[in-house]
């Protein structure tokens, strides 16, 4: 069984139709990145998966269940499926550590002491331990997102989704970021990922989705997807990436 | 024959003075808190657009917004009776303010909450946080702390207008004023002393409430 199935799933934003039928599988440890220009459905594809999003027509399933359009449920969903954001979206009141420990206590009711050890531990993990008390405005962008991806872990989510998360950042703050997702991949995270780091995806990802207008166009091993792309759009977009 | 001024003349009035920077304080007070929290309420009720309530508060907000206080004042004094409703002058002096401030802090906070990045509101979402969680731990905090100097200038106006309750004969500065005036006919001294009073009282507020501000939105520790 998959962890994730989502099946014809269509997407309108007004007139414009932006998902036209998708299917796609998530299994349990795999990392998928998904490709293609901008304005190929591939974020929004994304924010589906978790509700951000919602769907005008399909069937998305979580560890087996059924997700429906309830609030109940889209928590369900949640507690399973957590995100990255391009744009961090830490809360400035907070401190780096209260960033993490704060939907542990109030979402798991987890007691303080508890969502710090958690905190303590997924701050040491993105290597971050040093900077606990600072607030988010005190922090690089590449710090910022790595307390990002800490918080998201803190829920201990079963799939992480990451959405152009380091399209923000300056050049020289990318690499300590995917150091980050590097590592949770290697340590058997499932991962699904927006990106437009395509040596990135190669070295990490078993599966590649090239979306476009809409639709998945063509997905494959990363290997394939750039050696020997079988369609003309893939192949213009991996030639075009020089 | 110029006139001459005599401030001891308020002297022997002194009490009723203290009585009524009492009176307006409690007005002030009670109105404040209550009127922000309704407000809050409102600012959630609006951004949040379900169906009936929002538009219900956008009717309140609007009826408050655009008739005078006074009118309010002596609707819920003399005219609510008519209906069984019947209140002292304090307590229809205290909903007057309450009503009145909770509209207006309605808009003032719902503008705080607007300049919220839907981001922060989405990350919280994905972290399986309720629509309750969301507002009490990533919403409001940021958001009164974007309008706090203008909630706080609201407020000074609310505890100037607390003033017009001395039209109920609810015994507060202004109404102690009229009184003095009436009895020893030194209406420059009065209102003179009077209005430094308010003056005085408003700074205080002000300091005050800038005080709270920095309590609320400290950071808790400096790194």
């Amino acid at each position: 069984m998959s962890l994730v199935e989502l099946h014809a799933i269509y997407k309108s934003f007004g007139d414009v139709e932006v998902l036209k039928g998708i299917d796609l599988t998530i299994d349990e440890g795999q990392v998928i990145a998904l490709i293609g220009r901008s304005g190929s459905g591939k974020s929004t594809l994304l924010r589906t998966i978790n509700g951000l999003e919602t769907i005008d027509d399909g069937t998305i399933m979580v560890a087996g269940k059924k997700i429906g359009d309830k609030d109940t449920d889209l928590r369900d969903l949640r507690l399973n499926v957590g995100m990255v954001f391009q744009q961090f979206n830490l809360f400035p009141h907070y401190t780096a550590l209260e960033n993490v420990m704060l939907s542990p206590q109030v979402v798991k009711k987890q007691s303080k002491a508890e969502a710090k050890v958690i905190a303590e531990e997924m701050l040491a993990k993105v290597g971050l331990a040093d900077k606990m008390l600072h607030y988010p405005d005190q922090l690089s962008g590449g710090q910022q997102q790595r307390v990002a991806i800490a918080r998201a872990l803190a829920m201990k989510p079963r799939v992480l989704l990451c959405d152009e998360v380091t399209s923000a950042l300056d050049p020289e703050l990318v690499n300590e970021v995917l150091a980050v997702v590097r590592k949770l991949a290697e340590e058997g995270m499932t991962l699904v990922m927006v990106t437009h780091e395509m040596r990135f995806a190669r070295e990490v990802c078993d599966k590649l989705v090239f979306m476009h207008q809409g639709r998945i166009h063509e997905t494959g091993k990363p290997e394939d997807v750039f050696a020997s792309p079988k369609t003309a759009e893939l192949a213009q977009f991996v030639g075009g990436l020089g | 024959m110029a006139y001459k001024f005599d401030f001891s003349t308020i002297l022997p009035y002194w009490d009723m003075l203290l009585h009524g920077i009492v009176l307006t304080t409690e007005l002030t007070v009670i109105g404040a808190v209550f009127g922000v929290a309704l407000g809050t309420l409102g600012a959630w009720a609006r951004s949040a657009k379900t169906p009936v309530i929002s538009p219900i508060v956008g009717i309140y907000v609007e009826l408050i917004r655009n008739t005078p206080f006074l009118v309010q004042l002596f609707f819920i004094f003399f005219g609510l009776p008519a209906l069984g409703v019947r209140m002292g002058e304090f307590e229809a002096a205290v909903l007057a303010m309450v009503v009145n401030l909770g509209a207006y802090s309605t808009e003032i906070i719902r503008a705080g909450i607007q300049s919220i990045p839907r981001g922060q509101i989405e990350a919280a979402a994905s972290l399986a946080m309720n629509r309750v969680q969301i507002f009490r731990y990533v919403v409001i905090l940021p958001a009164l702390k974007k309008i706090w100097p203008a909630l706080s200038s609201q407020i000074v106006i609310v505890m100037l207008g607390s003033s017009v309750c001395s039209q109920i004969a609810a015994e507060e500065l202004t109404f102690a004023a009229n009184y003095i005036q009436s009895r020893n006919f030194r209406a420059f001294e009065v209102y003179f002393v009077v209005a430094g009073l308010y003056l005085v009282m408003s700074i205080v507020l002000r300091w005050l409430l800038k005080k709270i501000g920095n309590r609320m939105f400290e950071r808790r520790r400096h790194v």
